[in-house]
């Protein structure tokens, strides 16, 4: 009985779905709070070869959801960097220093959101924000690391996105990033689980397209943290990473792993253009 | 919240269970509008209910009521396992006998407004909100 | 108490006397419905806020009882008349029995 609901009610949400939703992204402007204007579509980077505009997955969203992100207190996310904010402040760790000890207002972070995954000279690696804020925690504070993908790590992250929305997306691919590039290129092209998926497969072949009643985005990580009506907190990259190659019914590389970090500098790179949006609200 | 995938299943399937099962699913909404209303007869103008034809996630759907002059209104989801949502009460300084909100759907169906207008009469809206399963499980 | 419970407000600073504001509010709160299960299939109790009102110098705006199918983090937006300079008052109940309350002054100009 119960089986045959739950039946009935998929095959009907399939048929009626593609008739009544409209299908890619639409043309609807992004402002924030009324005054910043933030690019979402633009021409995509030379080292793309097979997508000639690349968008922000905003504009696949329905109106309802695209709207909770235009005004910051209408979006959840922001919940997240006022708690932040709040631990920014806070003196932690051995060396009795807070982020503010050394970095003074958040607002010291404009720009920073925009550039990483970036190459740290000093310590001879690829870098990503969160391995930034753990580097920090660690060796400046004394302090314990944020789990990789947890909601503290998210939240420090969407506050330090934030003082960098509306700016474009720039990581540098070439030089000391550019084996860490390739890398991540090749984890995009590659198929994996059981599905034989690659991350191109869905989000260059087929944004747009429909998968069951959703739509796919282009997988950009622009908005990352991502505030999500599904678990209703902030997501990391590596956290969606992991969900998408899951999907794929594959064994997942972990979140700040190698591979993942690669594949974060690539796919940001596919991104290089857009505004900084984080954090952004999304299905 | 975060539901699981298994979780989400059952929330729809006891959704699509409601419509097999008319009588009973729709007996727990009288009863609650009776409460409301004392089984006063219900019109069909005085409060508008706004809501998405189609919402992205069950989770999050955003709703607004309005009925200029009432002193109450009572929203429904006759769906879910437990229908009421919630029941805005407006005072002296309120200056719309309006709200807007965020509601949990356990997937598609209709969504009602009960208002109570200034000279004591009812007024019923209802909306179905079609609540769709998303692709990935992220 | 729940854990990171933190009510928003946004309330415009001042208005003309007799002007109608438009108020949103917004408590972080994890609005447990009593619904779901844990891992080991046992119900986890319902925990949420279960009123939100709203007053102006000691004169009710509104007043909401609200339901597990509140969404995780409420969001509550409404209009206010301003009749005089003064203060909001917003208050939550938690169904633990806390009580989150937060103030916003309002001039006339």
């Amino acid at each position: 009985m119960k089986m045959k609901a739950m039946t009935a009610l998929c095959a009907t949400l399939a048929l009626s779905a593609p008739l009544v939703m409209a299908g890619g992204a639409d043309d609807d402007k992004m402002v924030i709070n009324g005054e910043t204007e933030m690019v979402t579509k633009t021409t995509a980077p030379a080292h793309m070869e097979n997508v000639s505009e690349i968008m922000s997955g905003w504009h696949f969203r329905s109106d309802e959801t695209q709207a909770l992100q235009l005004d910051d207190f209408d979006n959840p996310g922001m919940i997240f960097v006022d708690q932040a904010l709040d631990a920014w402040n806070t003196v932690e760790g051995s060396a009795e220093k807070a982020c503010a000890s050394c970095h003074e207002g958040p607002e010291s972070m404009k720009g920073v959101r925009a550039v990483y995954p970036k190459w740290n000279a000093d310590a001879g690696e690829m870098r990503t924000l969160a391995m930034q804020i753990n580097d920090c925690r660690e060796n400046q504070m004394g302090a314990e690391k944020y789990k990789y993908d947890s909601v503290p790590m998210a939240s420090m992250e969407a506050l330090i996105s934030v003082q960098s929305r509306g700016m474009p997306v720039n990581v540098a691919i070439d030089g000391e990033a550019a084996p860490y590039w390739e890398a991540g290129k090749e984890l995009y092209y590659t198929r994996t689980g059981q599905l034989e998926l690659s991350c191109a497969n869905c989000h260059e072949d087929n944004y747009g397209n429909y998968i069951r009643a959703d739509h796919l985005s282009q997988g950009q990580i622009n908005g990352f943290p991502v505030y999500r009506l599904k678990n209703a907190k902030l997501n990391t990259a590596h956290g969606r990473f992991k969900g998408c190659v899951r999907d794929t019914r594959a064994e997942t590389y972990s979140p700040g792993s190698p591979e993942f970090v690669a594949l974060e500098l690539y796919v940001a790179s596919r991104g290089n253009g857009l505004s900084v949006e984080g954090p952004s609200v999304r299905n | 919240m975060e539901f699981t995938r298994r979780e989400t299943l059952a929330l729809g399937g006891a959704a699509a269970l409601t419509f097999l099962l008319p009588f009973r699913a729709n007996a727990a909404v009288e009863d609650l509008v009776n409460e409301f209303t004392g089984g006063a007869d219900l019109a069909d103008a005085g409060v508008e209910l706004t809501a998405p034809e189609i919402a992205e996630n069950g989770n999050t759907v955003p709703i607004e009521v309005s009925a200029p002059g009432a002193s109450a209104i009572m929203v429904l989801a006759a769906g879910n396992p437990t229908p009421p949502v919630a029941t805005f009460n407006f005072g002296p300084l309120a200056a719309s006998q309006a709200a807007s909100t965020r509601i949990r759907l356990a997937g598609t169906q209709d969504v009602i407004a009960i208002a109570k207008l200034a000279d004591g009469s009812f007024a019923r809206s209802a909306k179905t909100v079609k609540v769709t399963i998303g692709g990935c499980g992220g | 108490m729940a854990s990171g419970v933190k009510p928003r407000v946004k309330v415009p600073k001042s208005a003309a006397a007799g002007d109608a504001i438009t108020i949103k509010t917004l408590i972080s709160h994890q609005m447990e419905s009593g619904q779901r299960k844990d891992k080991d299939g046992n119900t986890i109790p319902r925990s949420i806020i279960n009123r939100f009102t709203c007053d102006f110098n000691g004169q009710n705006v509104v007043d909401v009882k609200m339901e597990p199918a509140i969404s995780t983090n409420p969001y509550i937006e409404f209009e206010s008349t301003v009749p005089e300079a003064g203060e909001f008052k917003f208050t939550w109940y938690d169904d633990d029995g806390s009580i989150y309350d937060t103030t916003k002054k309002i001039a006339i100009g």
